[in-house]
């Protein structure tokens, strides 16, 4: 019974990690119809700049927005000066954001070596709480219920301010909303530079469950698709109950049916693409 | 004949025997061409480096000359994919045309190459590849050779040393999902049944687990111990989960040798303290050759060596006491493969090291153990089993006779 409640936080966990992960993909693909496969790869980099924050001795907070602002940065140059480039032709995009992703990947092996290195949680979120007497990381409890703030201020963002209503124009008839008059060039590096944050800030996070590694970026990018897809591309709520709901399929999945761990993610997905192909919230479809 | 014509004969037999000699001595003066299979990119990238710090090490020592021939090297990256490792392995052969190759880094990519190499007819040492199930061992190929032993080797040592000596009489097991984690899980699982333990608990993670935290929430409460087989980044993020969930107070954790490898240990924390592995070498060896490969590593790279690479400085000692053996005439195929079975290492930081019949290293394996000293985590021996074979103690014949090691050989009799 206790194995059960202990996979259960496992699976909240998880989920709030990879809304962090997603919501950000979910967005800039929703607005601007890129694919962004180096999402996973500015996840990555925001771990390794969270790393040598916190190898500064700077706090765990600070390091978390050190991350974010750096990869928000790189993002926004990124879509500035090369996805806006190739305006229009989403093939050359998603293909130029897969070549990013190399190069910063590179670019991580050269600059923070090899090496796989766990981030240190902060100090006060070190110890484990005891349920039946079994312990779970306290630091574990603390992710979800991060990735439950960060959800909500992404919801109040978008719901209810005028950049957020702008965003909803683009998603829902990007035509329309050009033609009222919303300056969607600065709309999508606005949009870039967020979804950015958000990876850089959800591997900041991640760096002391998951610890920062190369091929930490590929590993994490298939669940960034898997959970928009699920969810429904360019919807915050899809992102949200994508996010947990593969948290509890990964997680009791692969205790339940161990020998499917591989494909566990994707059976769900293409099921649920089936009966729904524009995923469970989406606007649009994919 | 008058003597204005005898001249122009003299001159060609004398340019003849001339030419005949220089190009022997040319041919002695040709560089050996040495191809070295490495991973600079992707996620064993680190391995990767280690590896080639090793070899860069000894052709330093020995000033690019092995045995009196200069050594050119040529080095592939195969990005530790194993279709990668292949092209590069024909990229080495067929345009740099290299008399021996070095690499490569996993078990996957050599089972990959090995068909190729027993075509090409060129000599392949793998260094760190730990591959039980392969044509050296099945199907006979000559020219692949193990530096290092097989995955099952330490972990045959492993598996009894548990049963009796620790004493652990239920055990889980978790391990990476792919060959290596297979075969060492296997040889493990052999010999620890074989002397009266029980396998209780069999959990294979995916090589690329986003989240250790689900398997350890798997482990059964009432083992004894839990087997870890890891590789790369793996042993590192599941032992800090495992801590993480207060497991490590209550359950005992060994493992195999990569799983605390000396690559990984230095960003490791107190959670790795008291690991015990069995591995085919350990940073702490105390004699004097190991010491010495030791301070020159850390001399020229500021770290300490583990298995990559001393794997594959090891790997280049092989070839050297093979060239030394045929005097540094590598061009004569079938003498230089034949050497290279030959070769008995009695020095090396490995210890001494010598091959059987089947191309796989007779070594001694090391039980170690993680501790603190001077504030630094190191792998302290434990004990030392000289001379074991990839059989352990079994027969040969037998053994080769059963099914290979793999994810269910030998079954699991005890799973609750």
């Amino acid at each position: 019974m206790s194995t059960w409640l202990i996979q259960t936080l496992n699976s909240l966990a998880l989920g709030g990690l990879l809304f962090l992960l997603s919501s950000g993909f979910s967005l800039i693909f929703g607005l601007m119809r890129v694919a962004n496969l180096s999402h996973g790869a500015y996840f990555m980099l925001g771990g390794y700049v969270g790393l040598t924050c916190l190898r500064a001795g700077l706090n765990f907070w600070v390091a978390v927005v050190a991350g974010g602002a750096a990869v928000a940065v790189l993002g926004g140059l990124i879509e500035r000066f090369v996805l806006r480039k190739l305006a229009g032709n989403a093939l050359a995009q998603v293909l130029a954001t897969l070549g990013i992703a190399f190069i910063i990947a590179d670019g991580c092996l050269v600059l923070w070596t090899g090496d796989p290195i766990p981030l240190p949680a902060p100090e006060s979120l070190r110890g484990a709480i005891e349920i039946k007497g079994l312990l779970f990381p306290l630091y574990r409890v603390a992710v979800v219920l991060i990735a439950i703030v960060v959800a909500f201020a992404l919801w109040l963002l978008i719901e209810r301010t005028r950049l957020g209503a702008m965003i909803r124009a683009g998603v829902d008839d990007m035509q329309m909303a050009r033609g009222v008059g919303i300056p969607v060039g600065r709309l999508f590096t606005a949009v870039f530079c967020l979804g950015s944050a958000l990876a850089g800030i959800g591997g900041v996070i991640g760096g002391p469950i998951l610890s920062v590694y190369p091929g930490l970026d590929t590993d994490m990018l298939p669940l960034a698709l898997v959970v928009v897809i699920l969810g429904g591309i360019g919807s915050l709520v899809g992102a949200f109950v994508g996010s947990f709901l593969i948290g509890f399929i990964y997680t009791f999945g692969q205790t339940l049916l161990p020998d499917l761990a591989y494909m566990i993610l994707f059976i769900p997905m293409v099921i649920i693409l089936m009966a729904r192909p524009r995923g469970l919230f989406g606007r649009m479809s994919a | 004949m008058t003597k204005a014509k005898l001249w122009p004969v003299l001159f060609a037999i004398f340019s003849f025997t001339f030419l005949t000699l220089s190009y022997q001595a040319l041919a002695q003066t040709e560089p050996l061409r040495l191809g070295f299979l490495t991973v600079r990119s992707g996620a064993l990238a680190a391995g990767g480096k280690q590896m080639e710090e090793g070899i860069t090490l000894l052709l330093k020592q020995r000033n690019h000359t092995l045995a009196g021939r200069k050594v050119e090297l040529f080095i592939a990256d195969t990005g530790g994919q194993p279709a990668q490792a292949k092209t590069k392995t024909q990229e080495l052969i067929e345009r740099d045309k290299v008399h021996v190759i070095i690499g490569p880094l996993a078990t996957f990519e050599s089972l990959a190459i090995d068909d190729y190499i027993k075509e090409a007819k060129v000599p392949l040492i793998t260094p760190t590849s730990a591959a039980q199930n392969d044509l050296a061992q099945k199907k006979q190929n000559d020219f692949v050779l193990h530096a290092v032993g097989t995955a099952a080797q330490p972990m045959h040592v492993l598996g009894e040393y548990a049963a009796k000596k620790l004493g652990y009489k239920r055990i889980a097991t978790i391990a990476d999902d792919f060959t290596y984690g297979h075969e060492g899980q296997a040889g493990f699982q052999h010999t620890y049944e074989d002397n009266g333990g029980k396998v209780v608990q069999k959990l294979w993670s995916p090589l690329n687990v986003a989240d250790y935290g689900s398997y350890v929430g798997q482990i059964k409460p009432n083992v004894n111990a839990v087997y870890a087989g890891f590789a790369g980044v793996n042993g590192l993020r599941f032992l800090r989960q495992f801590n993480e969930y207060g497991l490590k107070a209550k359950i005992a954790v060994f493992g195999n040798p990569t799983c605390v490898d000396e690559g990984v240990l230095k960003n490791m924390g107190d959670e790795a303290l008291g690991v015990v592995t069995a591995s085919w070498y350990a940073a702490t060896i105390d004699t004097p050759d190991n010491k010495r490969f030791v301070q020159a590593i850390l001399d020229e790279y500021k770290v300490v060596p583990g298995f990559y690479t001393v794997g594959t400085y090891t790997a280049g000692l092989f070839l050297e006491e093979a060239l030394k053996a045929i005097n540094g005439k590598f061009e004569d195929k079938a003498a230089f493969v034949r050497a290279l079975h030959n070769v008995r290492l009695t020095s090396g930081p490995m210890g001494p090291i010598r091959l059987d019949e089947y191309g796989k290293p007779i070594l001694n394996i090391y039980i170690r153990k993680v501790e603190r000293k001077d504030g630094a985590l190191v792998n302290t021996i434990v004990e030392t089993i000289p001379e074991v074979s990839q059989f352990w103690k079994y027969d040969p014949k037998q053994f080769l006779a059963s099914p290979p090691y793999s994810r269910d050989y030998p079954p699991a009799k005890n799973l609750e």
